[in-house]
């Protein structure tokens, strides 16, 4: 029994870790239910089990094979995105979907069903997975893709690790000119000013997302961010060959470094660096598409009381007045971070029957463990269900089981798929079981 | 033009060695040989290298890595086609101190830490002898450096790869081969699970294989890995008698 967080840190309870390594099957046998465990960069308590089983994937990070002539990828679960964007740039190929950290694992990318920031361009991560391997307690093995048994596929797309262990996948990736973006920051006032900058950036722009001033309320200043595959070069590479060099949060301070105090003068200090830095460049696009990947553990900023993260999705129409309503109640309540976003999603709806991203608009931003900020969800919760939007199970640590259900009409088609032998405190929370 | 570079791996399921093996795929062509005892598990990793590293080939061999005919048989193989330029040896377990009161497990402990890679070492000596070229990269550990009660089996082992490198390493000082001793701390290993189980904090074993490699390439007889340990074992190293003996270390 050894202490496991997820990346919220909002527990270190004692789990059971099984490391899986070359026999998957067995190690699943004859276990009491458990959870696979990747890298951790879930949020809340979707990869915990608190007193039962983890299966660490760490050493499930094997490549298979890869087909240079169409860009195909068979590897383990538990390879991490960065070692495939790392490995495959620089022969021309990239992953079409990545999420807003490259420390995740392809398992975990598939459980959660993960966006970017070109869902309107090339949809969820689930889209480029050709098939997948997963192996169910009971010792049996299903190959499942978009043609072969498509039903598995679409249960454990999205599947939040509950219908078996992924113990490999087969990945499209796509061409890619390099490691170089054309990206340009524009700063915006006004949620008005937002959805015009988001409507006119596509189809142009492949990669959209912006920085939004949690503190300003209604007004919502913020920066738009976009960014476009380019074959022009920005310069020296940075050094990436080793992860020495990249700054780390050394140790987890005694009290969170963002509070009531810190919260609107950190908010003016990044808008205000990054608004000179506006305009157009050519950058890498590591610190584009990671940009939290700059500092490791900045988990550790919350303190020891850890934090939350609320990321919710509100359907197109009622989504502007949905959102100016969150704002509205964020400021107002005083909690927040500086790591807020928002960003629209395409019209591709998701493959998955759990998957979260749906048409709309999404709204991401971190809380410090307070009573205060528990208390603002509730009433964030409130517009989202008016609004017929939905919460990310990958971020979340506290929804109703009510609100998951709400979210998620398709739960009952769900459900049959799911490994009996399985079990994550996030199951039990959401779906009794 | 210069030759690819020929590394030959001992104990290449270790995870320490799979990690150096994938930085060295991954920065240019190499030619790798993988020597090890479980042939399926060395197979997937050499699937894993070849797909990391396209221009680089991989081979696989398997040995009993406690019959001394077999050690020399792996260093004959390896050198006889081509010059070997490094061969890192890898191979060993972390055991639990108090299964020593099985004298035969306590036997084993020695053989497959201290006796097995200095066989290795001693062989790969004569060839790189003869080719006055060579690198003999020896994966010790802190533990070697001075013997603590709760693991100075593990210890005094590490400790005999510390002496036999210093003896290579004079043997060979001022010709063409080097040796390279390598020193790393508790790492995040499936040989250190009771460390993690206790709460310690482990370096990756993807950082020390960093400094692995980059000690590899500098030549430099003593690597500690990560670094801050040399700094550490200078402590411990000094530490009068009296002092230490009180310490529950």
């Amino acid at each position: 029994m050894r202490p496991v967080s997820s990346w919220g840190r909002l527990s270190a309870l004692p789990h059971e870790v099984v490391e899986l390594a070359d026999r998957v099957a067995e190690a699943l046998a004859g276990q009491k239910p458990g959870i696979a465990y990747g890298a951790g960069r879930s949020y809340g308590d979707e990869c915990l089990n608190p007193g039962g089983v983890l299966w660490s994937t760490s050493l499930l990070d094997r490549l298979i094979a890869f087909d240079a002539a169409n860009g195909r990828l068979v590897c383990e679960a538990g390879v991490l995105l960065r070692d495939v964007q790392r490995l495959m740039i620089p022969r021309g190929w990239s992953l079409p979907v990545v999420p807003g950290t490259q420390m995740a694992t392809v398992g975990g990318a598939i459980a959660n069903d993960v966006h970017g920031k070109n869902h309107h361009d090339s949809g969820t991560f689930g889209d480029h997975v050709r098939s997948l391997q997963l192996v169910r307690t009971d010792g049996e093995t299903i190959t499942c893709g978009p043609e072969e048994r498509p039903d598995w596929y679409a249960a454990t797309t999205g599947g939040l690790g509950l219908t078996g262990v992924i113990a490999q996948a087969e990945l499209q990736l796509r061409p890619s000119p390099g490691p170089w973006l054309e990206a340009e920051i524009i700063a915006y006032a006004g949620l008005d000013d937002f959805f015009r900058l988001s409507e006119e950036s596509t189809p142009e722009w492949e990669h959209t997302v912006s920085w939004i001033d949690c503190t300003s309320g209604t007004d919502a200043r913020g920066l738009f961010m976009r960014a476009k595959p380019t074959d022009r070069s920005g310069g020296r590479l940075p050094r990436t060959g080793t992860d020495k060099g990249t700054r780390a949060m050394p140790f987890t301070p005694p009290f969170s470094l963002v509070n009531r105090l810190t919260l609107r003068a950190l908010n003016a200090l990044y808008y205000a660096v990054n608004k000179r830095r506006g305009g157009r460049h050519i950058v890498h696009y590591e610190p584009f598409l990671y940009p939290l990947d700059a500092i490791q553990q900045w988990n550790r900023l919350y303190g020891p009381r850890g934090f939350y993260q609320y990321q919710c999705v509100v359907p197109p129409g009622p989504g502007p007045q949905a959102v100016r309503e969150m704002l509205d109640a964020i400021q107002r309540s005083g909690e927040g971070s500086i790591l807020a976003v928002l960003k629209t999603f395409g019209d591709r709806p998701a493959r998955g029957l759990l998957s979260f991203v749906q048409p709309g608009v999404t709204l991401a931003l971190d809380f410090q463990n307070r009573p205060g900020a528990l208390r603002l969800f509730e009433r964030l919760d409130t517009i989202v269900r008016g609004a017929g939007g939905r919460l990310y199970p990958a971020k979340d640590a506290r929804m109703s089981r009510d609100m998951f259900e709400a979210g998620y009409p398709r739960l009952p088609e769900f459900l049959p798929y799911r490994d009996p032998g399985i079990s994550s405190a996030m199951s039990r929370r959401l779906m009794g079981s | 033009m210069t030759a690819r570079t020929k590394i030959v791996v001992i104990g290449a399921t270790s995870l320490i060695a799979e990690h150096c093996c994938r930085l060295w795929v991954q920065r240019g062509p190499v030619d790798l040989v993988l020597v090890a005892r479980d042939a399926p598990r060395t197979e997937r990793i050499a699937t894993d290298l070849r797909v990391r590293g396209p221009g680089s080939t991989v081979e696989v061999m398997t040995a009993d890595f406690t019959d001394a005919k077999d050690v020399a048989r792996v260093a004959d193989v390896t050198t006889a086609a081509s010059p070997v330029d490094v061969v890192l040896i890898a191979h060993g377990f972390l055991p639990e101190q108090k299964l020593n009161e099985d004298i035969e497990f306590c036997r084993d402990t020695l053989v497959i830490n201290a006796v097995s890679p200095a066989l290795f070492a001693e062989a790969f000596a004569g060839h790189f002898a003869k080719a006055n070229r060579g690198t003999i990269a020896i994966i010790g550990s802190v533990a070697g450096d001075r013997g603590r009660k709760v693991n100075y089996t593990y210890g005094a082992s590490k400790g005999l790869l510390s002496r036999y490198a210093e003896g290579l390493d004079h043997r060979f000082a001022g010709t063409g081969v080097s040796v390279v001793l390598l020193k790393p701390g508790p790492t995040d290993t499936p040989m250190a699970a009771g460390h993690k189980a206790k709460g310690r904090k482990l370096a990756s074993a993807e950082d020390v294989a960093h400094t692995i490699v980059r000690g590899i390439d500098a030549k430099k007889f003593v690597v500690y890995a990560p670094p801050f340990w040399q700094f550490i074992m200078l402590i411990v190293r000094h530490l009068p008698r009296f002092v230490f003996n009180r310490l529950n270390i």
